[in-house]
């Protein structure tokens, strides 16, 4: 496994801007998920990187070699698709054998190098069959194998779970990122689901049209998300426009006062996440925020149940609280409060865009 | 399938009727011609005097029927031969490349199709005889000039069907190949070809089918002498209207149901058509 620079790289079709100006350093054995929603560029980037498209300008590299004009064939690169693109028409074994094939690896240790890929991948026992005589999940898993068996420089990863069903995914997340980690495996992996991309990745990068809005660990995005985009994207936020006052005092658009981290004044948009959020019958006096609220909508999620409470006429907070907590039942069209600390919320500068 | 499960049953009773029908039309003739074939007497009547196999121990006796087969046989392996050569890299560039011209040249590749065999047949013979009386060349007539033709008529088939299997191919297999290390080249070899094989096994049959039964067209561009079957067919028609006809036709027919029968043992025709 290698290092892989992405190098300022833009990609342009026609007066289409698809990625722009992106550097990213992905360390020898990191997994890095690209996320970010559809169109953002994320497919692009991980197709640059793959050499199915070659970027305006920039660079990558690949270990020690600058790959930036090589063909896909020269790069040591293991992909798995969306699709998965098995070859139809070889079996699970030949499908695995085919990278080493190129390779030209003599016989005996193709076959030890195409059975230990697929026992990574527990499989063994269906080397002989046809891709479509295999479920959605061992294709997805063939695919893998096939990808590590030639041992690539870097692991890229498009969309791979999205054609599994809900279930098999969450298994598969855990199971690709263990074999990534015991493996040491190099990985770029881009999806659109953040779910996903929080299990997965010990580095995420959060795109949107074309251009990278953060980078960050999973924490970094969910505490301290830079702009109102990566707030929304990660996790999810209530928004409140209005501008800052006075240093800690916002005003709402609906002309609520509200106590919030010091920012500069001006307009500003306060983003709330809505687990921070504490709901009860009473006013809360140790909390900075207390408004009093209406509930207008209730969902019972299970684990949780989500409510949306009008806190003014013209705002109305997302409040989410865990089904354990015994007391308050949240009826629609019930008084209640909602309570939340100075620093649960946090400031963008600027009116929404 | 889903789609033909949500069709009402009047529908669908409706939908049979009709390929019953249409199916029935097609079969008629063929089934008639069999059956002509084993009559006993010359003149054809109804009901037959009786049955007899003399009007097929009568064929392999007659010359031209004969060396007609062998020659529409040489024929069309060659004109699917070639035809397959020049429309396979013709339908990849059509299914791949994006260039100007090109619904102009896809038009083109399938015009001979559109085109009525006599009006292909007449046009072939005044370019033949324009093209001799410029450069000298023995064109008219020639065999050359007869395979020339023939491998118009499998171009059309042959790229429309290839180009069929290409766009139903999904074109992740082909990155894939690359990601792993396989050129250009290569992965045409290991990996497109044999996806779209179905399609190229279908344009060959039907180029051959298409070459080896064309009567209109060839009647202009062939030379004295060179009789293929369909003509000498017609030829014997003009005098005779015994069985011998209709006993050359079934074996006509049941070479060319051979070819499909072992073709489909392959690849299935119907999904590729």
């Amino acid at each position: 496994m290698a290092r892989l620079e992405i190098d300022r790289v833009s990609k342009r079709y026609g007066d289409v801007i698809a990625v722009r100006d992106l550097t990213l350093d992905v360390a020898d054995g990191e997994f890095v998920v690209l996320l970010g929603p559809s169109g953002c560029g994320k497919t692009t980037m991980l197709r640059i990187v793959a050499g199915f498209a070659e970027p305006t300008f920039g660079a990558v590299r690949l270990g020690d070699r600058d790959v930036t004009r090589l063909p896909p064939w020269k790069r040591n690169a293991g992909l798995v698709f969306q699709s998965y693109a098995l070859f139809p028409h070889l079996s699970v074994a030949r499908n695995v054998a085919f990278g080493l094939e190129m390779r030209k690896v003599e016989a005996s240790q193709m076959q030890r190098r195409v059975a230990d890929a697929l026992r990574l991948v527990r499989l063994e026992h269906l080397s002989e069959r046809l891709p479509r005589q295999l479920s959605g999940g061992q294709q997805q898993r063939v695919a893998l194998a096939r990808a590590l068996a030639f041992y690539p420089d870097v692991l890229l990863l498009d969309e791979p779970l999205s054609n599994l069903d809900a279930k098999l995914r969450a298994e598969v997340r855990v199971e690709i990122r263990e074999l990534q980690k015991r493996l040491g495996l190099t990985t770029v992996m881009v999806t659109h689901d953040q779910e996903e991309a929080l299990t997965m990745a010990d580095r995420l990068v959060v795109m949107s049209d074309g251009a990278v809005r953060q980078v960050g660990t999973q924490k970094d995005l969910y505490e301290r998300p830079s702009d109102r985009f990566v707030a929304g994207f990660v996790g999810r936020s209530t928004f409140i426009e209005g501008e800052i006052e006075a240093p800690g005092r916002f005003r709402s658009a609906g002309g609520l006062a509200i106590v919030c981290k010091e920012a500069a004044a001006g307009p500003a948009t306060l983003a709330l996440r809505p687990e921070r959020i504490v709901f009860a019958a009473q006013p809360q006096a140790s909390m900075d925020n207390s408004l009093p609220g209406v509930v207008e909508f209730v969902s019972y999620l299970g684990a949780t149940i989500d409510m949306h409470v009008r806190i003014s006429p013209k705002e109305r907070v997302i409040v989410q609280v865990s089904n354990r907590e015994s007391g308050l039942v949240p009826v629609v069209g019930g008084q209640v409060f909602v309570a939340w600390p100075a620093e649960g919320s946090i400031v963008f500068a600027g009116a929404e865009s | 399938m889903l789609r033909s499960a949500s069709i009402p049953r009047l529908g669908r009773l409706v939908l049979n009727g009709a390929a019953t029908l249409t199916l029935g039309f097609i079969l008629t003739p063929l089934v008639f011609v069999t059956w002509l074939a084993f009559f006993r007497q010359e003149i054809p009547s109804f009901p037959p005097e009786g049955y007899s196999l003399r009007w097929f121990q009568a064929i392999p006796g007659n010359d031209r029927f004969v060396s007609g087969f062998l020659l529409s046989l040489e024929l069309a392996v060659i004109a699917t031969t070639i035809g397959l050569s020049l429309g396979l890299p013709a339908a990849l560039c059509l299914a791949r490349l994006r260039f100007t011209g090109r619904e102009a040249l896809s038009s083109l590749l399938l015009l001979p199709v559109v085109v009525p065999g006599i009006v292909l047949g007449i046009a072939l013979y005044v370019f033949h005889v324009e093209v001799e009386l410029a450069t000298g060349l023995p064109i008219l007539g020639s065999l050359g000039g007869l395979i020339a033709g023939h491998v118009l008529l499998v171009i059309p088939r042959t790229v429309r069907l290839v180009s069929a299997s290409l766009i139903g191919l999904d074109r992740s297999i082909e990155e894939a190949a690359q990601s792993l290390g396989a050129d250009r080249f290569t992965t045409f070899r290991r990996v497109t070809l044999p996806a779209i094989r179905p399609g190229v096994v279908a344009a060959a049959l039907f180029g051959f089918v298409s070459s080896f039964g064309n009567l209109e067209m060839s009647l202009f561009i062939v030379g004295p002498g060179r009789t293929t079957l369909p003509i000498a067919i017609l030829q014997y028609l003009e005098w005779k209207i015994d069985p011998t006809i209709a006993a050359v036709s079934v074996l006509q027919i049941a070479l060319i149901a051979t070819a499909m029968l072992i073709t489909d043992r392959f690849v299935k025709i119907s999904q590729v058509v």
